[in-house]
């Protein structure tokens, strides 16, 4: 049951980009398109999965003091693993993603799980973590994917959904609509979390009256 | 290497493709540390200084390191180690010999090494300078005005920011908006505003 609910949390109560502000860049930048999300997300979802589990096994080997640069460089190695393996078989994806392949290394999400789960649980916990953050993050990246292509080129996945009629708004695909998009969609995510804290509240307040009433 | 030349990059890295509202890099110092302009001032300054000094560092490991002993592809990992090194020796340094300048500069120090804005100007540097053929003379400062350049427009970013959200607490907000949703749609705005400098040519 717990490995499920590390594996669950990433999606929505912890959502790495929506409720923890964290690997905001590349969840902006490469947005563009699904198809780029998708490629990001993958990418990020194998490095975080490396990285927990490396850290997860050498977590107790590893000295306190240095602890922040050996992650880095356990995960600057699978970063270079996707840079490579990317070139070489996906090369037009890794030419649309460009230096936000590399810049996996900087982001947030795979040092703080690192720092703050994976050196600190076992191998199995740490596995479901890396999966749940990487799949919480990949859903998110390919929310403003859509979003922005959808609105910014009428199409998604490249199929045309919105007709030959829809004037594309251009902006969308461009740098302000990504700052646009992120910025309604969490505040529209504060609004579902206030929804379901006034539920839980008034559930809550119910059972209290029911429990006074007898 | 021509002046028009350093021109074009001087104004390219700060309005053109700025480094947050073009480029998506350094977004998490932006929002984090943009709430008053003082420190959005302290912190800009500490990333001009770490990427003007990142960007001359690595140029180094790349030409003197990576290419003679053709390990240019582990670039990353040298990268990102030489960065935290320098940033961890900077801090010291300026510990030791300057405790007022440590004291205005010291705390954003430490949240540098994870900007991506640095490792971000070095990892454009070698795409746009040095991997592509130009002169080691013109490579090397070319890389540099282009870190302090980039550098100066995240602080221009990051200050605008700052003084913005200064005015934005004076105003109503919806409560769902507040914080960071409010700061990204600004940011939109602002991004629109500098996409009016994509037009400018020159050299």
């Amino acid at each position: 049951m717990s490995a499920f609910k590390e594996l669950t949390k990433g999606l929505y109560k912890e959502n790495p980009v929506f409720r923890l502000a964290l690997g905001l860049c590349p969840a902006l930048a490469v947005s563009t398109s699904v198809k780029n999300a998708l490629g990001m997300g993958a990418a990020a979802t194998f490095v975080l999965l490396g990285s927990n589990i490396v850290i997860s096994l050498l977590g107790k080997i590893i000295p306190a003091k240095v602890r922040i640069p050996c992650f880095v460089v356990v995960i600057a190695s699978f970063v270079t693993i996707v840079e490579l393996v990317m070139g070489a078989y996906l090369p037009e994806l890794a030419k649309s993603l460009g230096i936000f392949i590399p810049l996996i290394v900087v982001n947030c999400i795979i040092l703080g799980r690192a720092e703050a789960f994976a050196s600190k649980n076992g191998l199995w916990l740490s596995i479901m973590d890396g999966i749940g953050m990487g799949l919480g993050f990949t859903f998110a990246i390919v929310l403003i994917g859509a979003i922005r292509e959808i609105l910014g080129d009428g199409k998604l996945f490249g199929y045309m959904v919105l007709g030959p009629d829809f004037q594309p708004v251009l902006i969308m695909i461009l740098a302000p609509g990504a700052f646009i998009t992120i910025g309604l969609l969490m505040g529209y995510f504060n609004i579902l979390d206030a929804k379901v804290k006034r539920r839980a509240e008034a559930a809550e307040a119910a059972a209290a009256n029911a429990r006074g009433g007898r | 290497m021509d002046l028009g030349q350093l021109l074009a990059i001087v104004v390219g890295a700060i309005f053109v493709s700025n480094f947050v509202l073009a480029r998506f890099l350094g977004l998490c110092p932006f929002v984090g540390v943009s709430k008053d302009s003082e420190s959005a001032l302290g912190m800009g300054m500490a990333v001009i200084f770490v990427m003007t000094m990142a960007s001359l560092v690595t140029w180094f490991v790349y030409n003197y390191v990576l290419v003679p002993l053709e390990i240019t592809y582990l670039r990353t990992i040298a990268f990102i180690l030489v960065i935290a090194a320098l940033v961890q020796f900077v801090e010291m340094v300026i510990e030791k010999t300057s405790p007022t300048l440590h004291k205005s500069l010291g705390i954003y120090l430490p949240l540098i090494t994870t900007n991506c804005a640095v490792l971000g100007v070095a990892v454009v540097n070698v795409d746009s300078f040095m991997a592509t053929g130009l002169s080691r003379n013109a490579s090397f400062i070319y890389t540099i005005v282009h870190g302090f350049a980039a550098g100066l427009g995240f602080t221009l970013a990051l200050i605008l920011m700052a003084a913005i959200r200064e005015r934005l607490d004076l105003i109503d907000v919806p409560k769902s908006m507040r914080g960071i949703p409010i700061t990204f749609i600004v940011a939109g705005l602002m991004a629109i505003a500098f996409l009016g400098f994509s037009g400018l040519k020159i050299g």
